[in-house]
């Protein structure tokens, strides 16, 4: 590894970016997600086959990631709520394509315009489809300005092996935010993509690479096959962390700059004698249903803290089967639970049943 | 530690540490004179992390902040208050004027570069973090540098070395960064005025520089 630099969370996933090989970059400027074009803006070009293009608009740039990755070359899109919005038809047709692409969410305050402080309000776009038709995001959620690096690279390789676009869904915080950072400095691993266009040179089968199908049966089979691949994805990516899980009674689950929060929280309970634990899915697709489904055996509340209305915690109640009560701690619109407010949640679930 | 003139601006790559270089700067100017401080937040880039986070340590230390209306709103303009004005018109305070990153930032400083060549009374700090990836060698801190004097209008007068790794700073971190911010001052012929260092550790830096920091921001 390199030496550490200090890095916003917005510039640490473009960096990684570059680092695993991805010299295509298109994008549309939003707070709070501007720093990783701006940062790409500046290094692009002084990469050999650099492309940085701010393009006119949200949807312009999706199409072309859709056309990149329709060379095999790795290819990214950033943008924040109100602009991944905009992009839901090309991920579509992307994920219709069977095409490898990193979509980066910042999440910021909605519905619509919104407002420019953090959120996690768009789980269910990320994790639900987002745009038409049956297809899923392997959706990625760092909680460190290190993982933002971390998972850049992880979500690339992660396109590359299903072929099927992937998520980063940060918050405005984690893209804000300053820590020290240590990149990767070696070469990333490339697997053989023998479905791109990239010119027969008269020498093999040409590649189609196409969303619409004119006869039902093809489509239907077509979304069979993928259906096969995403059930790979969910047996084998799920990734979570667990934080004094093994004796917990009081289960809180978070992700992203909700969990940072959150272990604060389970760190004050514990002080106070009170055993809670912390769940933290960093894939939210695939969902660690079966960290859940434990906790749910020895836990007798789980909470879910969430920076919206409470979206995650469908998944949460699905998961446990409803075996015990799931409940909601959560702030909306750009503002951020307090430790205070997740403990006091905490200290409630606890005292119930005494 | 340096003989303080009635303007001090911070100007820098964005994430150098500015604002937390000018919040802390203002607490060591009211501790050191015990006259009248006054800081203006001129950032019209950054969306969070701004001097108004501080509002209420200002507030206390009897340190009049100068903030846009929108300043942590979801307003996201480049607007700066009229009150601004007032820093350049009555000159009895002291005045800590947190610049905006890049030439980006700086271009709102160009309004107010006549009054302040005018009075003549300034230091214009550039914040150095050699830890930051595009500002991490003396060559491309120098073509940052030169971006943003020309577009603030107004020239460098001195280095603040705020080399450092947020939270995880330790002193061989900054000690390291050292001959690179001395090498900086010699290109651009210009002082390192100031050694920024977390207070816990101020005292293991072995120079007479040192600007301890109290405030940092945290993320939980």
């Amino acid at each position: 590894m390199a030496e550490k630099v200090l890095m916003k969370g917005n510039e640490a996933i473009a960096e990684a970016a570059i680092r695993a090989g991805c010299l295509h970059y298109f994008g549309y400027p939003i707070t709070p997600q501007t720093e990783l074009a701006a940062y790409m803006a500046k290094r692009m070009p002084k990469i050999e086959g650099g492309v940085f293009l701010q393009a006119e608009s949200e949807i312009a740039a999706i199409n072309m990631v859709y056309g990149v990755a329709s060379t095999g070359k790795r290819v990214m899109t950033s943008s924040s709520s109100p602009g991944v919005s905009l992009k839901q038809e090309g991920i579509s047709y992307i994920a219709g394509a069977d095409l490898p692409a990193l979509i980066v969410n910042v999440q910021r305050g909605g519905p619509g315009l919104g407002g420019i402080q953090p959120s996690q309000s768009d789980y269910f776009q990320a994790t639900k489809g987002g745009g038409h038709g049956d297809y899923h995001l392997i959706v990625l959620t760092p909680a460190s300005v290190q993982e933002m690096a971390d998972l850049t690279g992880l979500a690339f390789d992660l396109a590359d092996k299903y072929r099927m676009p992937a998520m980063l869904l940060a918050d405005g915080t984690m893209g804000q935010m300053m820590e020290p950072v240590e990149l990767p400095d070696s070469a990333p691993e490339m697997i053989a993509k023998p479905w791109a266009v990239t010119g027969t040179q008269m020498q093999r089968k040409h590649n189609i690479i196409n969303s619409l199908y004119l006869v039902p049966e093809e489509l239907e089979k077509t979304n069979f096959e993928r259906y096969q691949r995403y059930a790979e994805v969910e047996k084998n990516e799920v990734r979570y962390e667990e934080y004094m899980m093994d004796d917990a009674e009081i289960c809180v689950v978070a992700f992203g700059i909700a969990a940072r929060v959150s272990r604060n929280a389970v760190v004050e309970a514990r002080k106070q004698g009170i055993k809670a634990g912390l769940i933290r899915p960093i894939t939210i697709w695939p969902f660690p249903k079966a960290a859940i489904a434990k906790a749910a055996t020895h836990c007798k509340e789980i909470i879910s803290v969430e920076l919206s209305m409470g979206q995650m915690i469908e998944d949460i109640a699905l998961a446990s089967e409803c075996k015990v009560p799931v409940t909601l701690c959560n702030r909306a619109g750009g503002m951020i639970p307090e430790p205070d407010q997740v403990f006091e949640a905490i200290k409630k679930a606890a005292g119930g049943n005494e | 530690m340096l003989n303080p003139r009635r303007v001090t601006l911070f100007c820098g790559h964005y994430g150098t540490g500015k604002t937390n270089i000018a919040v802390n700067y203002a607490f060591y100017l009211k501790r050191q004179l015990g006259k009248s401080v006054k800081i203006a937040d001129m950032d019209i880039v950054n969306p969070y992390f701004r001097t108004k986070d501080s509002e209420r340590e200002l507030s206390e230390a009897g340190i009049e902040l100068i903030s846009p209306r929108y300043a942590n709103t979801n307003v996201d303009l480049p607007a700066l208050p009229a009150e601004l004005y007032g820093l350049f018109e009555y000159t009895d305070s002291f005045a800590v004027l947190d610049i905006g990153g890049d030439d980006r930032g700086a271009y709102a400083l160009g309004r107010f570069a006549p009054l302040i060549l005018e009075e003549n009374n300034f230091d214009n700090f550039y914040v150095a973090n050699f830890y930051r990836p595009l500002t991490s060698t003396v060559e491309d801190t120098i073509e940052v540098m030169r971006e943003i004097e020309a577009a603030g209008k107004i020239p460098f007068t001195g280095i603040v070395n705020n080399s450092n790794l947020g939270d995880e700073t330790r002193p061989e971190d900054i000690i390291g960064k050292i001959p690179l911010a001395d090498e900086l001052a010699e290109r651009c012929k210009i002082p390192v005025v100031m050694t920024a260092v977390k207070r816990d550790i101020s005292g293991e830096i072995g120079r007479d520089d040192i600007l301890p920091l109290d405030l940092q921001a945290k993320y939980y």
